[in-house]
């Protein structure tokens, strides 16, 4: 299509035929404050908020909803654009119960940010509020009526890109609401996005409620590591613990959403059981005893790996040379759930394979295997058993293994008390990256302090395999990658700069 | 015809020349008095020279905004492989406006002629009158009068033995004042919420079910037949005043008036004179305050205005107001215009679709403060209040509902400020002998 220029705010602007003026506007970096509009929605054009002032257009125009055109001068903050929303700011706080102090939304709540931008100093509404009860939705959602500007973009959510039309607005005028259809609950697996999409404090997480005020929050940019979609996060700690995960805009993954299922599988990152200082044989040691240990352990043993597929790439890179140097054989094997898709967006998932980076285990030289209990019962005491933040869950018999270290966040009973542990940090302590199941290799971030002595994977492997002769000198993650990218071919040219936090796809 | 009273010598009943006559209902009776003839001809036209006619005819539409009628049909491309609707807007609602359901009631075969020739002239294949939900008796005539056409042979797959399918079907709603408009009228039938659409795109665009759709009221397609009967020569001549308005139209008259009903006048008739001759004037002892000319929608007139007002599109305009649907709202001077600007405010805060802001909110804010004015309860910075929400309510919105509960309020304020005022100093409602309930309510 051919391109369009237009003036935005006194700005050039050059885009494809078509594109809508708010978006147009965004890409000379002014904002039309909107609440109905959502980049990943049908456009209803009701919230009346994104006029703008076209001229020679005899009124305003909603710029969510009209097209560029050639020579088009658009003004965002004239004084009859500026008047127009401010009067539809008034009539959203009209009946708006201005609970602020006690809204969950407060600090990252669209009304209030437009308000304080260009709404009015004082209410001229004197009659007696709206009042509409609070209603569970089912799901993770509750509904505060009360606070709902009507934007809809919930109930175009759940009927245009979940295809599962739980939300209708009922009843007409000032009494309208969102309702719940008959014997419909928001139990959709992706349901939960209702509430990253409502623009106030209508639609609230019973998980997240109470918890903490937005302004209080560290905000880290992650990847969600309970699955292998990859969808790209935000983890969201409070005083070094996380209380919340929100999806983070990924067009080519996950758009603006992210599963029920990955929103609230947080807790783990949160443990109290983890292991926080090295220890042998129940004794604590320092680090570099209990790395000599290590070394010990594995000398004259066969080498067997059991790796977690929620490490990172570096780690598994590292892991998997030491398994090559040694002779060793390396397993993983990946927890099951039902497959959940998204149906609005095209191959959106949450997986059936549980964990981030089944991708990388496989990249990196380590086996699938359904049932690590057979090879566990296999081992003799000529083997060693290398645990890398592998718990198997259910799993209690213990191997016969002439020795066995842990390296990992926790330390599974099975493992008895003679192994060497070196403590290491999880996903949400360290820096990495996962690949997911289309090859997309995304970087995540530090979102929390480490407990205790614990180091991330990467560095403990990078002294186990100096320790073992190898040179690995490694002093942050990007130095991993770095050697990574140069000896795998298929993430050649990839660095932690090119990849940026949006990613990008291995050859 | 003033039906139900008799027909006056001034008035030029075309399309009410039937009413209350019973034997006109059935489809011998209509075609004793000349149906379906226009139908026959029609038939036998090629569709282009039916609209040309009608656009030569001046016939507008009668729903209220007076688009031509003519040029509205040309926008149908027939043979772009596309399914073309034809939909009749029965969904009378506007106060004060019953016009449509007398046509309904006494001349269904008139409504049906009307659209089977429209839709011929499109090439509709199907046609969907949406009748309003309140209108049991119209909806039970309509469909008993479909039925009969269709075993008589005038509707389904040989029209009139034309070899032509023309398809009718009567579509009940749910009562919903939003259902007139012409987008959401389409929503409704597609079994959605009423909601209007944005527009671009246009019904002949897309339309109901994302079809190319022409969307006209039940008096414009009654009256297509007559043009055809008597040409459109005769039909331009039905007018004494701008040429942009010809024929007949219909006023539902209602409200403080001796003779309230049905009328028939041609453009530009003299207004005094409908008020005064055709419709007797107020009752006894009172004089008229103010009209309300062209259903609940329009601004009010003083009466200063409505007696120099000619009555056509062009006249209503000249003289502050619109021509609207024609539903003349008489209030007489033992009425309180606070009170009843409240009560009109109150029908479209409740009728209100609840999409956009302004309406939602401003709609039920305008009833609550015009209605706490009227309790005695107000202050001259509520009516500076007013007239600001509704600027916010005008020429924002995805409709014009909003600014249609705007405009009684801001013509009500601006011509009858004195008993606004009134309320306000007094505390109370000059009008009222008992106290008001509390505004609260």
């Amino acid at each position: 299509m051919n391109d369009v220029t237009l003036t935005i705010e006194g700005r050039q602007v050059h885009v494809p035929a078509g594109t809508s003026i708010l978006e147009a506007a965004k890409t000379a970096g002014i904002l039309v404050p909107h609440y109905c509009y959502h980049p990943a929605l049908p456009i209803p054009a009701l919230c009346r908020m994104c006029l703008v002032e076209v001229e020679k257009a005899p009124k305003l125009m909603p710029a969510c909803q009209t097209s560029v055109a050639d020579n088009q001068v658009v003004h965002v903050h004239s004084a009859k654009a500026q008047e127009a929303r401010k009067g539809v700011l008034e009539m959203l706080l009209i009946n708006h119960p201005l609970d602020c102090p006690i809204c969950d939304q407060s600090g990252e709540c669209e009304l209030q940010d437009y308000t304080y931008a260009e709404g009015r100093a004082d209410s001229r509404y004197k009659e007696p509020k709206r009042f509409n009860p609070v209603e569970d939705f089912g799901g993770d959602v509750m509904y505060v009526a009360n606070r709902c500007i009507l934007c809809t973009r919930c109930v175009r959510f759940m009927e245009d890109v979940a295809h599962d039309a739980v939300l209708t607005v009922s009843e007409r005028g000032d009494r309208a609401l969102i309702s719940k259809f008959e014997d419909h609950d928001l139990t959709h697996p992706w349901a939960g996005n209702v509430v990253e999409l409502c623009p106030v404090g209508a639609l609230l997480s019973k998980d997240f409620l109470n918890k903490a005020r937005a302004w209080e929050l560290d905000r880290a940019a992650s990847i969600c590591p309970n699955c292998t979609q990859g969808c790209n996060t935000t983890i969201e700690t409070r005083d070094n613990v996380v209380v919340r995960l929100r999806p983070r805009v990924n067009e080519d993954v996950n758009k603006y959403f992210m599963c029920d299922h990955g929103r609230l599988d947080y807790r783990w990152l949160n443990r109290r059981d983890r292991v926080t200082s090295p220890s042998v044989r129940g004794q604590h040691a320092d680090w570099s005893l209990a790395v000599a240990a290590a070394i010990n352990a594995l000398a004259g043993r066969t080498l067997n790996v059991l790796a977690s597929p929620m490490l990172s790439n570096e780690a598994l890179f590292l892991l998997g040379r030491l398994v090559k140097r040694l002779n060793g054989k390396g397993w993983f094997t990946v927890p099951q759930g039902p497959e959940a898709p998204l149906d609005g967006v095209q191959d959106l998932a949450l997986r059936s394979d549980r964990a981030a980076n089944v991708k990388g285990a496989e990249l990196f030289g380590f086996a699938r295997i359904a049932d690590p209990a057979v090879v566990l019962a296999g081992l003799t005491d000529k083997d060693v058993l290398l645990v890398a933040d592998e718990e198997l869950a259910g799993h209690s018999v213990p191997p016969k293994a002439g020795a066995i270290v842990v390296i990992g966040t926790t330390q599974p009973a099975w493992t008895g008390t003679n192994p060497v542990v070196l403590p290491t940090t999880n996903m949400a302590e360290e820096e990495g990256t996962f690949t997911n199941l289309r090859g997309r290799v995304q970087r995540y971030l530090q979102a929390k302090a480490p407990p205790g002595e614990s180091r991330p994977t990467y560095a403990v492997l990078s002294d186990v395999l100096i320790a073992a002769g190898e040179p690995a000198n490694y002093m942050i993650p990007s130095e991993v990658f770095a050697a990574l990218a140069a000896s795998h071919p298929s993430f050649s040219g990839m660095s932690y700069d090119t990849l940026a936090l949006k990613g990008a796809v291995i050859k | 015809m003033g039906y139900p009273h008799k027909s006056h010598a001034r008035e030029t009943p075309v399309l009410s020349q039937h009413f209350g006559d019973t034997d006109a209902i059935s489809l011998s009776g209509w075609r004793q008095r000349g149906g379906y003839r226009a139908l026959e001809q029609a038939l036998g036209m090629a569709p282009v020279d039916i609209t040309n006619i009608v656009k030569e005819s001046g016939l507008r539409g009668r729903g209220g905004a007076g688009f031509p009628t003519g040029l509205k049909w040309s926008f149908m491309k027939p043979g772009d492989g596309k399914p073309h609707y034809l939909c009749c807007n029965a969904d009378e609602s506007e106060p004060g406006t019953f016009k449509d359901r007398e046509i309904m009631r006494w001349t269904p075969h008139a409504l049906i002629e009307g659209c089977a020739v429209a839709a011929h002239a499109m090439g509709a294949e199907t046609t969907y009158i949406y009748i309003r939900g309140e209108f049991t008796e119209p909806l039970e005539r309509m469909t008993a009068a479909v039925k009969e056409a269709y075993s008589e042979g005038v509707l389904g797959k040989n029209a009139l033995g034309s070899g032509k399918r023309i398809d009718v079907h009567v579509h009940k709603g749910a009562g919903a004042y939003i259902c007139g408009e012409e987008t959401a009228l389409m929503n409704s039938l597609e079994g959605r919420r009423g909601n209007p659409r944005i527009k671009p795109p246009f019904p002949a665009v897309s339309g109901v079910f994302g079809q190319p759709t022409t969307i006209n009221n039940v008096e414009t397609l009654a009256a297509v037949p007559h043009i055809l009967n008597n040409g459109a020569e005769w039909y331009k001549q039905m007018c004494l005043s701008s040429p942009k308005s010809t024929g007949s139209k219909l006023y539902s008259v209602c409200g403080n008036v001796r003779r309230p009903g049905t009328y028939e006048v041609v453009m530009g008739f003299p207004f005094k004179d409908f008020l005064y001759d055709l419709c007797g004037g107020p009752p006894v002892g009172r004089k008229f305050k103010a009209i309300i000319p062209g259903g609940a929608s329009v601004p009010i007139q003083t009466m200063e205005e409505a007696e120099a007002t000619l009555m056509d599109y062009e006249g209503f305009v000249a003289k502050g107001t619109m021509l609207g649907s024609g539903g003349v709202i008489c209030i007489d001077d033992q009425q309180c215009m606070v009170k009843q600007i409240g009560r009109l405010a109150r029908f479209f805060a409740h009728e209100s679709c609840a999409q956009c802001t302004q309406c939602r909110e401003g709609t039920a804010w305008t009833t609550k403060i015009v209605e706490r004015i009227e309790a005695g309860e107000g202050t001259t910075a509520d009516l500076d209040t007013l007239l600001s929400i509704a600027d916010n309510m005008t020429g924002k919105t995805i409709c014009v509902l909003s600014d249609s509960c705007a405009v009684p309020v801001v013509s009500g304020i601006q011509k009858f400020r004195d008993e606004f005022m009134a309320h306000i100093t007094q505390k109370r409602c000059p009008y009222r002998t008992t106290p008001a309930r509390s505004a609260a309510a």
